[in-house]
């Protein structure tokens, strides 16, 4: 069976502070055509410089308040944990139960969103305390740490918003842009999106298993039974640890209580982990699918500079504005646009650099895509309802003969050609 | 913060031996199995919110009651934690430690004669075994022969006084090489003379060496050639050659866990281990998605792009963005 696609073929990394370009055209002397439309290449190398230099900056910074920091939200966030467990166990007082209700989802919160996806960026490897190491986090949520970072950190961070390389552009099963072919399936975009965010955190592990890359061919048979070992491997821990294990500590309470109270437990966990789900689909989809938020070809981005990698990364974006304990709760991803530029940085400098950001916003004339949580998710809402729409454009339609007619044209072509497609190596 | 199977310790005093040797004293937590006189630690602490961990013997008798031990470092000019050990460690600071390691422990049970050397700051695992037989009463022969600098330069001065006066069985000499002691019975570095006066004959005398790599050379020269090497066990540690000016590639490269060794091209260690043959995980390749990290075991890396040099022993490095500075152990 002839490969649809060639695998994803990183640069190397010599060089790297001359011209780091993540995707590499085969017409070594084209250049990549992002960001024109705000500035010359001039410019673009200029704004490059300048976030390298907040960058160092910040590094520079780097230090004891934020190892303090982590340590606190980590001892925080276990604190809220165990007062939840233990509040569970009251369901007879239903102000204790609700109150470990709050805890238990409050717990869970941070913990997927300011420690676990910061960490596992290594955000805060420099420390080199094995409690914080990216490496060897494992996180509370049914995806397993090690696909999750390749999906996210590799694939998604580095191809951000380009079309047929970041996966996380509709996530598979919605059409948030232009850019993406209809299908007949998109009419349900909102329902979907909706049945979606109650058990987010079965599509975020489902994600991870690339059953479609494999399709295609982008990775082997090998890595994708192990992805799906892994998946399995980590939902038995979850399901095991707030399903069976926390409802059957509770059953000792039955001769001083009730028969229903491991029910009860179990009950509790199952809601605070579709409160985790609702909040963090909702933070998690501000921060790509907001009207204006920009996508791109490979073609545009091939051979792009440090500064349009910057830039896309800017475009491809968007910030949720709110109080400090709001973007604590976000884990500072309501900083999307700041994470996406330093996605190593730990994420509690975020708003200091913001403030680079916007200026160079300023100098330069670029959007920046911010706003309030009830505006954004607002936004998003209506892009997944207008993109639900049928186009009047055949060639936008998936299952149109015309797009059909092209593909085929393509495949041709692409046959013809003859140029050998090498396999991914299994990592 | 669960610690039952980390490590973990408490300093309990800051001695000050010489105006650049240190011994911390520290309380170990329940998850500390002990040690054996030789054995060495390594010892984690964090400065400006980095854990920095170095390889440091143990210095203490292993007799003691109360729980505690030492370890011992003499603070070297660009050690940046042996400098923060002599100059800014309090007590009360909480250390990162792992189990006690290493293999330059006495066979048990102990040899009736037995001959101990050590060059500058290589005493102190010599001296835990010293401080142990004295609190053991060790009756066996044990001659003890120590080379520093001077007399101002030497760690556990009037202790070893104290103990080369305790009794026959113990013979301690000093060696103060660049400021000999007026009468000294012996004088300059190590040679096959000091052995022949002290009446030793290495083949016959197990012989524990412990000192900076020229002295170790010397004496496992010298065993060599007279056919004494089984009896002799030599310890030191590596400090990491970091070598900022060099413009060409020096050192070998060295993957610890596929047991390749390649020369130092100057590249991505990514790179070379796959010039190598190996296949590490990687992803953007610039430094941006931590896919690569991995722990580097010992060496300097410097990274590509902030050209910062980074000397830790075992820390996680991304492979992609960093270059070997010298020799470079990592687990791939």
């Amino acid at each position: 069976m002839p490969k649809k696609h060639a695998p994803i073929e990183p640069l190397s990394a010599v060089n790297h502070n001359e011209a780091p370009k993540p995707l590499v055209s085969e017409d070594a002397d084209k250049r990549s055509t992002i960001g024109l439309e705000y500035m010359t290449y001039e410019q673009l190398e200029e704004f490059g410089q300048e976030l390298d230099e907040v960058r160092q900056r910040v590094l520079n910074d780097i230090g004891q308040a934020d190892a303090n920091y982590i340590r606190r939200v980590i001892k925080v966030q276990r604190s809220f944990e165990v007062l939840g467990r233990v509040g569970l166990f009251f369901p007879f007082f239903w102000p204790v139960f609700l109150l470990g209700l709050a805890f238990l989802a409050l717990s869970k919160i941070i913990e997927n969103m300011e420690i676990g996806h910061n960490v596992m960026h290594g955000q805060y490897d420099w420390m080199n305390d094995p409690m914080v190491d990216g490496k060897r986090y494992e996180w509370d949520i049914v995806a397993p740490a090690e696909d999750w970072k390749r999906s996210h950190n590799y694939v998604h961070h580095t191809y951000t918003n380009i079309h047929g390389m970041d996966r996380d552009i509709g996530y598979d099963l919605f059409r948030v842009d232009e850019g993406q072919p209809w299908y007949p399936r998109h009419r349900f975009n909102l329902p979907i999106a909706f049945m979606l965010m109650l058990v987010f955190e079965w599509g975020v592990m489902h994600h991870g298993v690339e059953r479609s890359d494999y399709l295609s061919g982008k990775i082997s048979k090998a890595e994708f039974e192990a992805q799906k070992k892994r998946a399995w491997r980590k939902i038995r821990r979850q399901v095991f640890k707030d399903y069976l294990l926390f409802p059957a500590l509770a059953v000792p309470l039955i001769p001083l209580t009730s028969w229903w109270v491991p029910l009860a437990v179990l009950g509790g966990n199952v809601v605070a982990n579709v409160i985790r789900n609702v909040w963090s689909f909702n933070v998690i989809f501000c921060g790509h699918f907001p009207a204006d938020v920009q996508t791109f070809t490979e073609e545009e981005a091939q051979n792009e500079t440090r500064g349009q990698w910057y830039l896309r990364q800017l475009l491809g974006s968007a910030n949720i504005s709110g109080t400090r304990l709001f973007h604590l709760m976000t884990g500072n991803l309501s900083h999307q646009i700041e994470h996406h530029i330093f996605p190593d940085i730990p994420a509690r400098r975020y708003p200091e650099v913001a403030k680079d950001v916007r200026r160079l916003v300023e100098k330069y004339g670029l959007p920046y895509n911010t706003g309030r949580l009830s505006k954004q998710v607002l936004s998003v809402a209506q892009q997944l309802a207008v993109f639900a729409k049928k186009p009047a454009d055949p060639y936008q339609c998936g299952n149109s003969p015309e797009s059909k007619a092209l593909r085929e044209a393509q495949q041709a072509a692409a046959a013809h050609a003859d140029v050998p497609v090498p396999e991914r190596s299994a990592s | 913060m669960l610690t039952v199977n980390h490590v973990r310790a408490r300093v309990v005093e800051v001695v000050r031996e010489t105006a650049h040797a240190t011994t911390v004293l520290l309380r170990p937590n329940g998850a500390w199995r002990g040690f054996v006189p030789g054995q060495h630690v390594q010892f984690g602490v964090e400065v400006d919110g980095t854990r920095k961990i170095r390889c440091f013997s143990v210095s203490s008798s292993r007799t003691r009651r109360d729980g505690l031990f030492a370890v011992s470092v003499k603070a070297h000019p660009d050690g940046y934690v042996s400098q923060f050990l002599h100059n800014e460690l309090r007590p009360k600071t909480l250390v990162y430690l792992s189990q006690a390691e290493g293999d330059f422990v006495l066979p048990d049970p102990v040899p009736d004669f037995l001959l101990l050397i050590s060059g500058g700051s290589g005493i102190t695992p010599l001296m835990s075994m010293l401080r142990t037989f004295r609190d053991t009463g060790h009756s066996g022969r044990v001659v003890f022969l120590h080379y520093a600098r001077s007399r101002a330069d030497e760690m556990f001065t009037d202790e070893l006084d104290q103990i080369a006066s305790s009794g026959p069985s113990t013979r301690v000499l000093r060696v103060y090489t660049r400021e000999p002691a007026a009468g000294a019975e012996l004088v300059g570095r190590f040679d096959a003379g000091h052995l022949e006066y002290l009446g030793i004959d290495p083949a016959r005398t197990p012989t524990y060496v412990c000192g900076p790599a020229g002295l170790i050379a010397t004496v496992n020269d010298l065993y060599d050639k007279l056919g004494a090497t089984e009896q002799l066990r030599t310890e030191y540690f590596k400090v990491p050659a970091i070598d900022l000016d060099a413009a060409d590639a020096t050192g070998t490269l060295t993957f610890e866990k596929s047991a390749t060794v390649v020369d130092n091209s100057g590249a991505t260690i990514l790179e070379q281990a796959e010039t190598a043959g190996l296949t590490p995980e990687f992803g953007c390749r610039m430094g941006v998605c931590n896919t690569c990290a991995i722990r580097k075991n010992h060496g300097a890396v410097r990274h590509v792009v902030s050209g910062e040099v980074s000397a830790n022993t075992d820390e996680t490095i991304k492979i992609c963005v960093n270059v070997p500075v010298g020799d470079v152990n990592v687990a791939l």
